[in-house]
């Protein structure tokens, strides 16, 4: 950016860059230019003659949304030539809008209602006939109604610019003026709900929320996305206990206000019919409702019994349960019951990768990094289906700072429409694809790998020594599936390393070798579905399994304990860049526990003493003994992710890489969470073919 | 073909080949013979500045409406832009009584051509696109009919009579739509895009089509300067008045005895053009208004019309030359009437982009059939006013300024008939609530 330059904003001079606009030069200063149509981030627009303002020596009113701030430029932002312009704005406005703010959606937090208030005139002078279209359906998410809608083109820019789906356009004219979707009556997209979000009015709603609440009768909880590694921050909406909008309208967390079709609308399972809500023990052969006490004396004898004789235990933990969960897990199984089988569905090599960084301070990329790096290798995931907010990141990247993406995937994905480079690699040729792609990668200062699953065991190593060999400043990143997927890892979910990846003191059995031993005594599944595809090959193991629902494993067991999902309960996640962010309880659920205060009053039963069971207590312990999680609490605590800097030495690698494997979901699907969510059912995109342009 | 009796008054510059009646469009063999494709010849010879310098000497000025200075605008273009540039003739005529752009369309095709080539020459163009209304069917056959001739000839092609340099020229239809009148919606609309105007700047010179510098003018600016080239700017500048260069068409319709397409000079009293010309006011009648440039441009009364008919004059007079659509009105003329009917137009084309376009002319329509229905307020009458100065230069693009105009000067020097309309109201219709509907 060149040199600062001397503006007068309403007799203040202030000193921007140089070609800063108007209306942000106004905004960093503190004074506000009311606008509709500009949307930081996104193309101008200069549509709704909002920001129309006086500048010294010229003629007309201005949009400062467009004018570029020049030295010795005099504005004036509150004179009565433009308070008249703004009154008169809102006043066509009104005209044909439909004013039935107490039944709309968006009353009490909407744009209009708010520069009304702020800038309108008093009365209206508009007594025609106003024009009306009906209200449109143009998914189970999306709701349109035309008649609210003010063309600010928000919602076309965010779609197209925002994420390369361009599923909104523009029909009609004059006043007849409408967004349709691209595919006339109805939407083929991401339902990402995007474009709800961005709304300045109640043209379009939600289908999860729409009239079901007023905005100042719900309680919010700031607390992190469930489905994905991303990580993203989601407010929810939380009325009479029960969550019915997710959003991030504050711009707060790594992700601003974005949030794909899962976190916005995924959140459904929550209030799933069929979540269990009270313990269910075998009882001649049929999982019967029994109370927390029965159910928890029963684990607990089983459990001393089996420990008493020697027996084998295998443990298999989440990748969505917290961090803290997670390490007392690991804890409960190594200390409490003395055995070194644990273990969790693993869907990236990063300790292959932690291990071969090693010495190297600053090689692992946050999710802010993905905005601001000159240059980006995706290799093997199809980014926007699998990782939606990276792919966000690295779009944004590339339209405001030229950024060069490329690409080794082996199909089609949408990051072709901008990458610098695409090329198709079978499984096993990416290598042999990157480092023809050598030459255009070492052209750039900065570079950010991201890779997935494709590359494991000693690729990883030959991509990091690839990495080192281009003379560049490389991050990498490797992509996991679920929101705690990296934290499990870095809290020892392993059998042979503990938190922190300090080698076990006994190595145990992997996930496949205790589903296949035929003499496991007790398998303890926490938040997982082992069982989905592969039978437990011992047919007397006396499974323990906590859970939302009646999965494949929970049907196979003796206990189910039913466990609250991470909406409500607190804690910390680690995401797929080792950012760490806060879990915020919104809604309760009838009869669950927490896994924390399960495994804690197990403990209890059994006579352990593994320490006091409350998420800030273990998270204490966890920033004193596993390296790199001291991060800085009040950044957390304010709702910031913070980054890990899990390792610095060697890691004792003895991962097996066939054990690496992604669940490959996809924009529409999430696991266990996503079968029982109705909204992701619901959206004709899902779960067939991938969705792509 | 629709030609009219020639006049004496006219000066025939951009008409002079064309007969009274004319049968046929004229064919590139007559073209040629009559001095056709010779200011080509001389332009391959000149250096682009050259070219310029000549068409800045004309004092041509856009004959599209906003009358700006062709040579200029040409100037603009950089030349040495690795880009593609791009000629774009501006033929979506729409402005409302406008219709000389289809006579050149219809009867001499190779005239635009050749004023094409010569821009395209002028500013180091290859290519060139003719965006035509797609309501002109006749006048894009001919058109095409036109350049196919000129294809066969080698006047257009990759070796423009033989001198190695490239230019192609080809039709575009529009879809039906005023905006794409205005250059940046033409542009976005050549591009298979939604007619909505462009921010500004980049101005097409910078970026233009598909983001190349372009040119874009009006077909009767570029009809122009075959006759510029071959017998020199100063020979042009001098038939017009200083700043005002040339000849041109004016479209005169309206109460006249003989309306239709003339060729003036610039600078001839607009009393002349209506009384001589068009034959004075038809039956006998008494003048009551004119409309000097089309729909957009502020009505003038009797005595404000005597004044000379250039950009300049009339910028003075508080109206416009516009386009050149000369519409004369008689005394019987409703008003009312007709300021409701502009408005509706207006209403119907706004592309719905900005908001005080869009609904301001919505707006504005509404509350004007209301008046002509004789069911308004004296209050209603001070509101177009209002409503229509609340849009003056506030609108994204000037749809918004063309529709406002007429408005503010209709209601201020036609103000009597509104209010005999409100007082003359055959049938009792009740008032609109006087107390807004809304208190917000």
């Amino acid at each position: 950016m060149a040199d600062p330059i001397t503006l007068t904003i309403n007799g203040r001079a202030l000193q921007v860059p140089a070609g800063t606009l108007v209306i942000e030069a106004a905004k960093k200063h503190g004074i506000e230019i009311p606008a509709f149509c500009y949307y930081e981030g996104f193309t101008l627009q200069a549509a709704c003659r909002m920001c129309l303002v006086e500048v010294e020596k010229m003629g007309k009113l201005q949009p400062a949304c467009t004018l570029p701030a020049a030295e010795g430029m005099v504005v004036l932002t509150e004179s009565p030539k433009v308070v008249d312009a703004r009154k008169g704005m809102l006043e066509f406005l009104l005209t044909n809008h439909p004013l039935d703010c107490p039944v709309c959606d968006k009353g009490g937090e909407c744009e209009l209602q708010d520069m009304v208030f702020r800038y309108g005139a008093g009365e209206s002078r508009f007594v025609e006939i106003k024009h009306h279209e009906n209200e449109k359906q143009w998914s189970p998410a999306v709701y349109y109604d035309p008649a609210r809608c003010i063309l600010c083109y928000r919602c076309v820019r965010v779609c197209d610019e925002g994420l390369g789906v361009g599923a909104l356009g523009l029909t009609h004219r004059g006043v007849h003026a409408e967004i349709t979707p691209s595919h006339g009556d109805h939407l083929e997209c991401d339902e990402c709900g995007w474009c709800i979000d961005v709304c300045p009015v109640g043209a379009l709603t939600s289908g999860t929320y729409r009239y079901k609440s007023r905005p100042w009768e719900m309680n919010y909880a700031g607390t992190v996305c469930t489905h994905c590694s991303n990580g993203c921050k989601t407010t929810l909406s939380v009325r009479n206990g029960e969550v019915i909008r997710a959003n991030n309208r504050d711009r707060s967390g790594i992700n601003g206000e974005f949030l794909c079709v899962k976190g916005r609308f995924g959140f459904d399972f929550v209030h799933s019919e069929e979540r269990l809500q009270a313990p269910l023990l075998r009882k001649d052969g049929k999982l019967e409702p029994v109370s927390w006490s029965e159910a928890l004396a029963a684990v607990a004898a089983k459990f001393g019994e089996v420990k008493a004789r020697g027996g084998k235990f295998g443990v298999i933990g989440s990748t969505r349960t917290t961090n803290e969960e997670n390490y007392f897990l690991q804890k409960f199984a190594r200390q409490g019951l003395g055995t070194a089988n644990i273990d969790h569905h693993r869907s990236g090599d990063v300790v292959t990768l932690l291990d071969a960084l090693k010495g190297k301070t600053d090689a692992l990329a946050t999710v802010g990094d993905l905005y601001t790096t000159k240059a980006a290798l995706v290799i093997g995931s199809d980014l926007s289906q699998q990782h939606p907010l990276l792919a966000v990141q690295l779009r944004a990247d590339y339209r405001h700072h030229q950024s060069s993406t490329y690409v080794v995937t082996p199909g089609e994905v949408r990051e072709d429409q901008y990458a610098a480079k695409s090329v198709r690699a079978k499984a096993g040729e990416e290598l042999a694809a990157v480092e023809a792609l050598r030459e255009d990668l070492s052209k750039h200062e900065s570079l950010v790998i991201l890779f997935s699953d494709a590359i494991k065991g000693e690729a990883v190593g030959k991509l990091v020594a690839f990495g080192d060999s281009l003379g560049a400043a490389v991050k990498y990143v490797c992509l996991q599936d679920y929101s705690n997927s990296r934290g499990a890892m870095d809290m020892g979910l392993l059998p042979d390393l503990g938190p922190g990846y300090h080698a076990a003191p006994a190595a145990g059995m992997s996930m496949d070798q205790m589903l296949a031993a035929k003499d496991l005594d007790v398998l303890w599944v926490v938040g997982a579905n082992p069982l989905e595809n592969t039978a437990l090959a011992s047919e007397s193991a006396f499974v323990v399994v906590q859970d939302l629902f009646l999965t494949e494993t929970a049907g196979r067991a003796d206990v189910v304990l039913p466990a609250a999902s991470a909406y409500e309960k607190t804690g910390t996640v680690t995401n797929v860049c080792g950012e760490v962010q806060r879990l915020k309880q919104g809604p309760k659920v009838m009869g669950v526990k927490s896994d924390l205060e399960i495994m804690g009053l197990l403990a209890k039963e059994l006579g352990l003493s593994l320490g006091i069971w409350t998420a800030d207590k273990v998270f204490e312990e966890i920033r004193k003994t596993v390296h790199g999680y001291n991060v800085a609490l009040p950044v957390i605590a304010t709702g910031g992710a913070a980054q890990t800097t899990p390792v610095n030495g060697g890691v004792p690698v003895t991962v097996r890489p066939e054990l690496i494997r992604s669940a490959g979901d996809t924009l529409f699907t999430s696991g266990t969470l996503g079968r029982y969510s109705k909204m992701l059912q619901g959206v004709m995109e899902a779960p067939g073919e991938l969705y792509k342009r | 073909m629709l030609l009219n009796k020639p006049h004496p008054l006219e000066v025939k510059v951009l008409t002079r080949r064309y007969e009274y009646p004319q049968k046929e469009a004229i064919g590139v063999d007559e073209y040629v013979a009559k001095e056709g494709y010779e200011a080509l010849k001389k332009a391959l010879d000149m250096t682009p500045e050259a070219i310029i310098d000549e068409v800045k000497k004309s004092s041509l000025r856009g004959r599209g409406g906003a009358g700006f200075p062709t040579g200029l605008k040409w100037s603009f273009v950089d030349r040495k832009s690795p880009k593609p540039k791009y000629i774009v003739v501006n033929a979506d005529e729409g402005e409302p009584g406008t219709c000389k752009d289809r006579i050149i369309l219809e009867h001499e095709g190779h005239r635009l051509i050749e004023g094409c080539l010569i821009a395209g020459r002028a500013i180091g163009s290859n290519r060139g696109w003719i965006y035509i209304r797609g309501e002109y069917r006749t006048q894009i056959e001919a058109m095409d009919r036109a350049i196919a001739e000129a294809y066969a000839r080698g006047y257009l092609g990759d070796n423009v009579m033989g001198s190695g340099w490239a230019f192609h020229l080809s039709t575009h239809t529009g879809a039906g739509s005023y905006e794409c009148g205005e250059e940046s919606a033409l542009l976005e609309s050549l591009e298979g895009k939604r007619g909505n105007p462009r921010l500004k700047p980049p101005f097409p010179a910078t970026s233009g089509a598909f983001q190349c510098p372009t040119i874009v003018n009006n077909v009767e600016t570029y009809s122009a300067v075959p006759d510029i080239i071959l017998k020199g700017g100063d020979w042009y500048a001098a038939l017009g008045t200083p700043k005002n260069g040339g000849t041109r068409l004016v479209c005169l319709s309206g109460h006249l005895v003989t309306p239709g397409v003339y060729e003036v000079p610039l600078g001839i009293p607009l009393m002349t053009i209506i009384n001589e010309i068009g034959g004075g006011v038809w039956k006998g009648r008494k003048l009551k208004a004119v409309i000097p440039g089309g729909s957009s441009s502020p009505v003038l009364r009797p005595e404000e019309c005597d004044i000379p008919a250039d950009y300049d004059s009339l910028a003075k007079a508080g109206s416009m030359l516009g386009s050149g659509a000369t519409m004369v009105l008689d005394e019987t003329t409703d008003m009312v009437k007709l300021m409701a009917r502009i408005m509706k137009f207006y209403a119907h084309e706004s592309c719905g982009w900005c908001i005080p376009c869009r609904e301001g002319t919505a707006w504005l329509a509404k509350i004007l059939a209301r008046l002509d229905e004789g069911a308004g307020t004296k209050k209603d009458i001070d509101m177009v006013d209002e409503l229509a100065q609340g849009m003056m230069g506030r609108t994204f693009c000037a749809l918004g300024d063309a529709a406002a105009m007429p408005a503010m000067s209709f209601v201020k020097k036609f103000r009597g008939e509104f209010e005999a309309k409100i007082a003359n109201a055959k049938v009792y219709m009740p008032a609109p609530q006087t107390q807004p509907l809304v208190v917000l």
